[in-house]
C-alpha cells in the first residue's frame, strides 16, 4: 500500500506536469462548461421556467456536474493516449504496482477539476446564482461533486485502455457531452415524455445534480421522481460508490493483463 | 565451468488469432554476452521481446530471466530487466529532465541519479526541452538513459537503432558495447545485419517464429561456406563465367553487370582460389580479380532465410 501511495504520487506528479506543458484541452475542457452557462443562462434561459426555482440557480449546479461528468471524457483521452504511446510499455515493465497508472490519473484529474471549478463558481456568483443551504451542505455538495467526477473518471480510464486507438478514444469521448442532455442537467424532467424522464432519471447525473441543488438550497426535490433522484444524496452516493466499486478492480486488472 | 544463463527460453508460443507468431522459440543467453535476434520483419522478434520483458504473457513455453521465472514471477523479472522499445518508451509531453526523474522516482532511486545519465548521454544540454521536440538520435539515447536507471542485469533493445542516421546509430551502437564490456546481457533485435555482426557475441536467426540457426557470427557464417568472386576484364557477357562458377560451387551465382562481377557461395572445401582462378582461365576468360572469402552476414542470411535482409 505504501508502494502505491509513493507510485501514484510519482505518477499524479507526471500528469500534473503534462498538463502544465499543455494546457490547452485542460484549460477548454474547464471553460467550455462557463460558455454553457452563459449560453443556457441568458440565450436560452428567459424561455425557460423551472417550478419552484430561478432558472440560473437551477443551471449552475446542472453545470457543475456536467461539468464533473466531463471526467469520462479527459479519462478516455488520457487512458487512451498513454495506451497507444511508446510510455505505457515503459510504465509496465517497471517493477510498479499496476495500479499506479489509472490511480495516478484519476487523482490528478479530481484535482485539476477541483481547481477548475472555482472560475465557473465564481462566474455563477456573478450571475446571481447563491449558496443558500449552510457552510456544511455547501460542502457536501463539493464532495459528491468530486467523488463523482472521480467515479467518471475511472469509467473514462477503462473504456480508454480498452480502445482501438486514440481516434476512437476521441471520437467516444466527445460524444459523452450527449450525457447530460439525457438528465435534469440543464432542464428538469417533468416536461419529458415518461419512458425519457425514466431513462433521464436513472442517469446518475440526474441523481447527483439534484443532491446538489438541495444541498446549495436552490431547488428542492422533485417528489415523484425515480428513487435516485428522489433520494439524491444516497443516491449520488450509490451510484458513485458502487461505479468505483467496480470500475477501480475491472481497470487495475485491464492494466496488469498481459 | 557452468555458463549461467541470464535468458533461458523453451518452446516460447504465441498466437494473434490465426496467426502463429511464436512457434516455440528456444533462447539461451549466457550472463554478460551480447545475443542478436536477427531476422525479417514479421519473424517474431518483437513478440519475442515483449514476452521476455513481461508485456505479453505467452500461450505455452517458459522462460527464466536473470533466474526469474517469467510466467510465476513477472515483478521479480520487471526488477532485473530493461527495455528500450522500437518507439521511444518515454513521455513526448514532458521534458527529458522529468522523463528520468519520474522513472527514477518510480524506482526509488535519488534524483542525483537521473542527473547522472543525463549527463552521460549528453543530454543536459536538452534536459528542460519536452521530449517530443528531441530529434530521434536524442530520443533513443533518453530511452537508453531511462533503462539504465537502474543497472539492469539484462537490457532488452528492439532495433535500437533503426531510422537513425549513421552517427546516432553509432553512438548508439557504443553504448550497447560498453554495456557489455561491463557486464550488462543484452538482447537486441536488428534488421542490420552489420550492426549484428558488430555488436553480437551470438546471433539467433529467428524465421517464422522459431530460432532457424543460432551461432556466433563466424560460425554462421561457416554454416554456409565460401563466397567465390570473380571480377571480368573487359566488356564481354557474363554468362560464361556464370556458368564455370555454377559448376564449381553447386549454387546459382548471382551477376552484377556494372562492377562485372559474378559471385556464388560454396560450401566444397575442396574449391581453393588457384583452383577456381585456373578453371575460369582454362574457360577462356579474362579477369582482373578473383577472391574466395568468407560470406558477409548478409549473404548468410540471405542462404538461411531465403530472403534478402536490410544491409545497413
Amino acid at each position: 500500500m505504501n508502494a502505491l501511495a509513493l507510485e501514484g504520487s510519482a505518477l499524479v506528479g507526471r500528469n500534473l506536469r503534462r498538463i502544465r506543458h499543455a494546457p490547452a484541452i485542460t484549460v477548454m475542457t474547464q471553460t467550455m462548461p462557463i460558455v454553457f452557462l452563459l449560453f443556457f443562462g441568458y440565450v436560452l434561459g428567459g424561455a425557460l421556467a423551472v417550478p419552484g426555482a430561478e432558472y440560473r440557480s437551477f443551471l449552475v449546479p446542472g453545470l457543475l456536474v456536467a461539468t464533473a461528468a466531463g471526467g469520462l471524457m479527459t479519462g478516455m483521452f488520457q487512458a487512451a493516449q498513454d495506451t497507444h504511446r511508446g510510455v505505457m510499455d515503459r510504465f509496465l515493465t517497471l517493477p510498479v504496482s499496476r495500479a499506479a497508472v489509472p490511480l495516478g490519473q484519476a487523482v490528478a484529474d479530481l484535482l485539476v477539476c477541483a481547481v477548475g471549478t472555482v472560475p465557473m463558481v465564481l462566474v455563477g456568483l456573478a450571475m446571481g446564482w447563491r449558496i443558500e443551504g449552510t457552510a456544511l451542505e455547501a460542502l457536501g455538495a463539493f464532495g459528491l461533486l468530486l467523488l463523482f467526477r472521480f467515479a467518471t473518471t475511472w469509467a473514462g480510464i477503462l473504456l480508454g485502455r480498452v480502445s482501438e486507438s486514440e481516434e476512437a478514444a476521441g471520437q467516444l469521448g466527445s460524444a459523452t457531452f450527449m450525457l447530460p442532455l439525457l438528465s435534469n442537467a440543464y432542464i428538469p424532467t417533468d416536461g419529458m415524455p415518461g419512458w425519457l424522464r425514466t431513462l433521464a432519471e436513472w442517469n446518475p447525473i440526474s441523481a447527483v445534480a439534484t443532491a446538489v441543488r438541495a444541498l446549495f438550497g436552490n431547488a428542492p426535490v422533485p417528489a415523484d421522481a425515480a428513487w435516485p433522484v428522489a433520494h439524491p444524496v444516497a443516491g449520488s452516493l450509490l451510484w458513485s460508490l458502487g461505479l468505483l466499486a467496480v470500475l477501480v478492480p475491472l481497470t487495475v486488472r485491464r492494466y496488469a493483463r498481459r | 565451468m557452468t555458463t549461467t544463463y541470464a535468458v533461458l527460453s523453451e518452446g516460447l508460443e504465441k498466437r494473434y488469432g490465426e496467426v502463429r507468431a511464436l512457434r516455440g522459440l528456444d533462447l539461451a543467453v549466457p550472463e554478460g554476452t551480447v545475443c542478436g535476434l536477427l531476422g525479417p520483419n514479421g519473424a517474431g522478434k518483437t513478440t519475442a521481446v515483449r514476452i521476455l520483458t513481461t508485456l505479453l504473457a505467452p500461450d505455452a513455453g517458459s522462460a527464466r530471466i536473470a533466474g526469474h521465472d517469467l510466467v510465476r514471477d513477472p515483478a521479480g523479472v520487471r526488477r532485473r530487466i530493461a527495455v528500450t522499445g522500437q518507439y521511444a518508451s518515454v513521455d513526448g509531453d514532458l521534458t527529458g529532465a522529468e522523463n528520468l526523474r519520474l522513472f527514477a522516482r518510480l524506482l526509488r532511486l535519488p534524483r542525483s541519479r537521473a542527473d547522472e545519465l543525463l549527463e552521460e548521454f549528453g543530454l543536459a544540454g536538452a534536459a528542460d526541452r519536452l521530449a517530443r521536440t528531441y530529434s530521434g538520435g536524442m530520443l533513443r539515447r533518453l530511452d537508453l538513459a531511462a533503462g539504465l536507471l537502474a543497472r539492469p542485469s539484462v537490457l532488452f533493445l528492439d532495433e535500437p537503432t533503426t531510422g537513425l542516421d549513421p552517427r546516432s546509430r553509432n553512438a548508439i551502437r557504443d553504448a550497447v558495447r560498453g554495456l557489455a564490456e561491463r557486464g550488462t546481457t543484452v538482447v537486441l533485435t536488428t534488421q542490420y545485419l552489420e550492426e549484428a555482426d558488430r555488436l553480437a557475441d551470438d546471433i539467433v536467426l529467428v524465421e517464422d517464429g522459431r530460432a532457424a540457426h543460432c551461432g556466433t557470427p563466424a560460425e554462421l557464417k561457416a554454416l554456409v561456406g565460401s563466397r567465390a568472386e570473380v571480377v571480368l576484364a573487359g566488356a564481354g557477357p557474363l554468362g560464361p563465367a556464370a556458368a564455370v562458377l555454377d559448376r564449381l560451387t553447386g549454387s546459382a551465382p548471382d551477376l552484377d553487370a556494372e562492377r562485372r562481377t559474378v559471385g556464388a557461395i560454396t560450401a566444397d572445401p575442396t574449391l581453393t582460389l588457384p583452383r577456381l582462378v585456373r578453371e575460369i582461365d582454362a574457360a577462356g576468360i579474362h579477369i582482373v580479380d578473383a577472391s574466395l572469402r568468407p560470406p558477409t552476414l548478409d549473404e548468410v542470411f540471405l542462404r538461411l532465410t531465403g530472403r534478402k535482409g536490410t544491409a545497413a
